[in-house]
């Protein structure tokens, strides 16, 4: 039985930060968050961060962290601050129920990054073109040149 | 800004474009944040309580089961400030032991009964659908923005 728990980080966000990219690890993004930390608590993980503190400071340190790769960054809230007894799975065991749910879209982030460089490199302003498909049916050669960069 | 439900509501994707293209997600973790960090006699072990099955009367019935009621009671208060939707249809991970099949029928079925701008998408099988899927997203939120530059920030 778990005691009655006073409210935690009161007044605080708690944000998730994944990284799914082949030039830094949750360990770079980490030791880069912490060059501009200041008073925020920062927790590191195997997929990334969690990053708790007044909203302002937050949002500062994550765009601090993004700067490294934006289209493999990515951050959502999180209700929960770290460590809380209700949802730390060092005191339920297993994993954390919310995790599934990143396990799954996990799986397929690097198609949301595929669509996250292509807007940087296509000039802004453009609508959504349904015929994608038919234009690029080969393997584009930066997308060649990218995979090799990745495998290298 | 545009506040901007997702659904599903806790998903790491669509709450990273919303906010990457300048507006406000609206998902699970605003509500939950809000009840641990209130202070009062339910600072409890748990952070639904038997009160939240009855807020969620005011968005379903009370034949309705009590999962449905008390999952309403945290995306209710969501749907009633959005100002825009994006909806993934049917996605895998929004069914199961953690998820409740009727919780989003009802939650579409609110947010179309709302007249609000919503889009609604199905989860990318390969990178041209990823490509497209970031694209409508970004027009959508765009649109938004020229929908009401009052809002705009």
């Amino acid at each position: 039985m778990i005691d009655t728990i006073p409210p935690l980080y009161a007044g605080t966000v708690t944000k998730y930060v994944f990284i799914e990219s082949f030039k830094a690890t949750p360990d770079d993004i980490a030791a880069r968050a912490y060059e501009v930390s200041g008073g925020v608590m920062i927790k590191e993980t195997c997929f990334g961060l969690q990053v708790t503190g007044p909203e302002e400071e937050v949002e500062k340190v994550i765009a601090h962290i993004r700067e490294v790769d934006p289209a493999h960054i990515y951050v959502k809230d999180r209700g929960f601050p770290p460590g809380d007894p209700r949802r730390c799975r060092a005191n339920l065991g297993g994993a954390r129920p919310g995790y599934f749910g990143h396990e799954f879209e996990m799986g397929f982030i690097r198609r949301i990054a595929a669509g996250l460089e292509d807007l940087e490199r296509e000039p802004s302003g453009l609508p959504a073109s349904g015929d994608r498909k038919q234009i690029h049916e080969g393997l584009d050669v930066s997308r060649l040149m990218e995979i090799i960069e990745q495998e290298a | 800004m545009a506040r901007v439900f997702i659904y599903p509501a806790t998903s790491l994707i669509l709450s990273d474009l919303v906010a990457r293209f300048g507006h406000k997600p609206l998902g699970t973790a605003l509500s939950v944040r809000e009840r641990i960090q209130t202070a009062g006699l339910d600072s409890p072990p748990l952070q639904m309580t038997p009160d939240d099955a009855k807020k969620g009367l005011k968005w379903a019935a009370v034949e309705v089961p009590s999962g449905v009621r008390g999952r309403m009671s945290l995306f209710g208060p969501l749907i009633d400030q959005a100002e825009a939707a994006v909806l993934v249809s049917n996605p895998d991970f929004a069914f199961g032991c953690m998820g409740c099949a009727r919780t989003d029928e009802l939650v579409e079925y609110l947010v179309r009964r709302k007249d609000i701008p919503v889009l609604e998408l199905n989860y990318p099988l390969d990178e041209e659908e990823g490509i497209l899927f970031v694209r409508k997203v970004r027009d959508f939120l765009r649109g938004l923005e020229s929908a009401s530059p009052e809002k705009a920030s």
